[in-house]
């Protein structure tokens, strides 16, 4: 029976809430929240996918698209058009959700290959879009000026209030996605991943379910990416190109794709690895992340995640 | 709802199937009685298996009618047809070998208990009421299949047998009235073809039709109420265990010739 | 000089066009040889060509090799290069699907492209064109010689790969396994080596692609993505695994690619090819040659 312990998910809220006073007074961490705000924004965005991919076994590769989509909408909205960042960031999941529906009823018919394709092909476009559409976005040199957040006159405006305000954001997606996933839309969503036959006669709409967790996954990755236009204040097209959505792969291979805590394992490791531990390779981490996909695929294919059920195994042989 | 309630759970009239020039069925026409066990046995590449996903929704016939409860059913989507209340098991076992025994039967229940993508994901306090009902459901049907017992392994690490026990037990999670089993009997050893024809009966015996491809002549001749024969699309004759085994245009066709077909 | 006219104008967009779907024709065929016998989509082809152009560059320029011995030597490492992604890569996968497949091949694409950055940085590189580039002239357009190499050597591969899978023992054994890998087993194929033989096969393709269009469009470490994934829509257009539908639809592509830059938008160039790879997906994912009723039985 798939469970997902109460426990280590208590512990993590802990450990999340109490962690900027460890990383004061630990001595050389201190800049780790800021980093923990990355992973937290990359993690909304695994834990869509890995509903996407692991579970229901329907690839993309363009979700860096909808992480784009939040953080422009919420760019122009709020620079050029002065509205609300909070509307602005709903509506940008309007927007994420009507375009996922949009390319996810002719995509997700596809299969393999076919949707691998597809959703790669759709993320570089919007990437072009990004590009040429200047008026709007301002073309490759990107936007600035775009806004903090804040809620009632109380400003969003120091790492640790950001901190706190993304994890909220993230610990609430996560709950969410825990109970979809041991419910009975978790199961329908399993059950196309086994068999799409099997799943059609038992009365599961497959087409529908396909396409609701596409548009689930669009929508955190669209809230991801107003987080991140409201943190840092300025965006540009390459934080949204091909590479990212190959870096969310990367990210749910690596901490397991079969498991929810994967999506975290792994967006906390890439967290790391590209802002902290890879600083000496600069722009040759690439390698790395190609080798790290490799090894996981040949040697691990369930990801970090994965090694407690082979510990397991080897201990009861 | 004024519709007609016939005697017949299900009426095929002239069904013809046609995959480019190959024609699959030809004019088809049968009638499955409500609370009976209809058997359709035929040769390899007779079209047992086209009928079946015919009627099942997989395919959409060429032309002519298949009618449930006197609904029209030959255009809906395999997973409307499952909601109308006809279910089925498949040939090559096709289980979510990803869950649990229980939870496959609990899939099944999908159709009949319902709880939103949204609803689920803020656990409404219903939502937990329908999972624990779900669950009791799901428990009920592994009782009354038998293998109760093994509701917490995992479906892959059934043996054959019970395998197909469990996907007959998944199909009567969705509620069906009609329920399609798919050659239930093929693959297994002798105690195991019992306990299937068994369970088969006492299927029929809580008011659930069944229609049933298989080519175990033995279960066939025992367990069904009317049969038909199928051979390369038409039917070729079609009554009760007794008529079928002495009608010689039957043996010619499938019970003379017939041995070699164990694929 | 002769006058620019609309319809010169036109033939222009359609000789580049022919140029560059040549190029997308060979990524093309190159994804279906693998395909053919393994059913895996490569993502890493596109640097196959990369590689090629890199390294001819290397060889040619840095080297100083004649072109004669710069031009197979390429072809040679390239190869290699396609050896090893199948050694390193695919074959030492224990349970393949679609989707380790894809994502093990990813992987090997931007190991390649961090390897090619290292190597070259990030420049975009010249390579003088094989027989100068005096430019002919007709009906208006101007044509370089070197379109013509291009359109030859991709005359040149299709001969050639006819006569490898229709007159040669290894080239049967091949297409024996395309369509049949367990019945190719039995008859004493070996499997292994004829989806290593694709890998090196696909990689010698990929290689003059990227020889042959670097002194048209320079080279560079990051081109290799792009060049798949037009190099797939080609794929898709034609019918996945079908050699003619491949050349077709490299063609075609090539010719939306250059008529769309030129009269709608020329930001929207990469965009034009996508836009086409989408909606063939989406209305007819058989292709224009592919048979509908074999794409259903397709294993993925």
């Amino acid at each position: 029976m798939l469970r997902i312990g109460k426990l280590p998910i208590t512990f993590f809220a802990l450990f999340i809430i109490v962690f900027p006073w460890i990383a004061r007074v630990i001595p050389g961490i201190g800049h780790y929240p800021d980093l923990l705000i990355f992973a937290g924004i990359y993690c909304l965005m695994t834990m869509g996918l890995s509903l996407l991919l692991g579970y229901t076994g329907q690839i993309s590769l363009g979700q860096a698209a909808f992480y784009g989509i939040g953080a422009y909408v919420s760019a122009i909205l709020t620079t050029t058009y002065g509205l609300n960042p909070w509307l602005c960031m709903i509506i940008g999941m309007i927007v994420a959700a009507i375009v996922a529906i949009m390319v996810g009823v002719p995509a997700l018919k596809l299969r393999g290959h076919y949707l691998a394709m597809a959703t790669l092909a759709f993320g570089i476009i919007v990437f072009i879009i990004f590009n040429e559409e200047v008026e709007w976005t301002g073309g490759p040199d990107g936007m600035s000026g775009i806004p903090g957040l804040s809620v009632f006159g109380f400003n969003f405006d120091t790492t640790e209030k950001y901190y706190y305000l993304v994890w909220f954001f993230v610990y609430a997606a996560f709950i969410f996605t825990i109970n979809v996933i041991q419910s009975r839309s978790g199961r329908a969503l399993r059950a196309i991943h086994a068999s799409e036959a099997a799943s059609n006669a038992m009365g599961i709409d497959v087409s529908r379910f396909k396409i609701m967790v596409f548009v689930y996954s669009a929508i955190l990755a669209s809230l991801a990416g107003s987080l991140y236009a409201h943190r840092l204040n300025f965006i540009n097209p390459t934080t949204f190109d091909l590479f990212f959505s190959i870096k969310l792969l990367i990210m749910i291979a690596l901490g397991g794709m079969h498991d929810i805590w994967g999506a975290i394992i792994g967006a906390f490791l890439i967290t790391f690895l590209s802002f902290e531990w890879l600083h000496f390779f600069g722009e040759f981490e690439v390698i790395v992340y190609g080798v790290i996909l490799l090894l996981i695929i040949i040697f691990l294919p369930h990801g970090l995640a994965g090694i407690p059920h082979i510990v397991k195994g080897w201990l009861r042989r | 709802m004024n519709e007609k309630r016939t005697e017949n759970i299900l009426e095929v009239e002239e069904v013809i199937m046609a995959f480019g020039g190959l024609v699959a069925l030809i004019n088809l026409d049968f009638q499955v009685q409500h609370h009976t066990i209809k058997a359709i046995i035929g040769p390899n590449g007779a079209g047992k298996t086209t009928l079946f996903n015919v009627i099942t929704g997989s395919f959409s016939p060429t032309e002519g009618t298949v009618r449930f409860n006197g609904k029209s059913i030959e255009n809906l989507k395999a997973h409307e047809i499952a909601k109308l209340g006809i279910s089925r098991t498949f040939q090559t076992i096709e289980l979510f070998t990803n869950m649990t025994v229980l939870e496959n039967v609990m899939v099944g229940c999908h159709t009949r208990i319902k709880s939103s993508f949204i609803a689920s994901g803020l656990r409404l306090p219903q939502v937990k009421r329908k999972e624990e009902q779900m669950r009791s459901k799901a428990m009920d049907i592994l009782e009354f299949v038998g293998i109760a017992d093994k509701y917490n392994e995992s479906a892959d690490s059934l043996p054959l047998g019970e395998r197909k026990i469990l996907e007959i037990g998944r199909a009567l999670a969705t509620e069906p009235e009609l329920v399609c089993l798919d050659e239930p009997a093929s693959g297994l050893n002798e105690t195991e073809t019992q306990a299937a024809a068994d369970l088969i009966r006492r299927i029929k015996d809580k008011g659930v039709t069944v229609w049933l491809v298989e080519h175990d002549m033995k279960v066939v001749m025992d367990i069904a109420d009317d049969i038909m024969v199928l051979n390369y699309g038409e039917k070729s004759a079609e009554g009760p265990p007794l008529e079928i085994q002495n009608n010689p245009k039957v043996s010619e066709a499938y019970l003379g010739g017939g041995e070699e077909n164990n694929a | 000089m002769e006058k620019i006219t609309f319809a010169s104008q036109l033939m222009q967009y359609l000789i580049t066009g022919l140029t560059v779907g040549s190029i997308y024709a060979m990524v093309a065929i190159g994804f279906n040889i693998i395909y053919n016998v393994t059913e895996i989509i490569n993502f890493a082809q596109g640097e196959f060509v990369m590689l090629g152009g890199l390294i001819m560059v290397f060889l040619h320029v840095a080297a100083g090799l004649p072109l004669l011995a710069a031009f197979p030597l390429t072809i040679i490492l390239v190869t290699l290069a396609g050896m090893l992604l199948d050694r390193l890569a695919i074959s030492p996968i224990r349970q393949p699907s679609v989707l380790t497949l894809i994502i093990a091949t990813i992987g090997a694409s931007i190991i390649i492209k961090g390897i090619a950055m290292f190597i070259w940085g990030k420049d975009p590189f010249d390579l003088p064109a094989f027989s100068g580039r005096n430019p002919i002239h007709l009906m208006g357009a101007v044509i370089q010689p070197q379109y013509l190499w291009v359109g030859g050597f991709l005359i040149i591969i299709v001969i050639l790969l006819t006569f490898f899978f229709e007159k040669t023992i290894i080239g049967k054994a091949m297409s024996a396994c395309a369509e049949n890998p367990d019945a190719a087993s039995l008859v004493g194929i070996n499997v292994k080596h004829m989806i290593l033989l694709s890998f090196s096969l696909s990689a010698a393709i990929g290689a003059v692609a990227g020889i042959t269009i670097t002194p048209i469009s320079l080279m560079e470490y990051d081109r290799g993505a792009m060049l798949a994934i037009k190099g797939f829509g080609a794929v898709v257009l034609g019918g996945l695994g079908s050699f003619p539908g491949a050349i077709l639809g490299g063609l075609i592509l090539g010719t939306i690619e250059s008529f769309g830059a030129g009269l709608i938008h020329s930001g929207y160039k990469d965009a034009f090819a996508l836009i086409v790879l989408l909606a063939v997906l989406f209305i007819r994912p058989s292709g224009l040659l592919g048979s509908v009723e074999v794409s259903k039985f397709k294993r993925f």
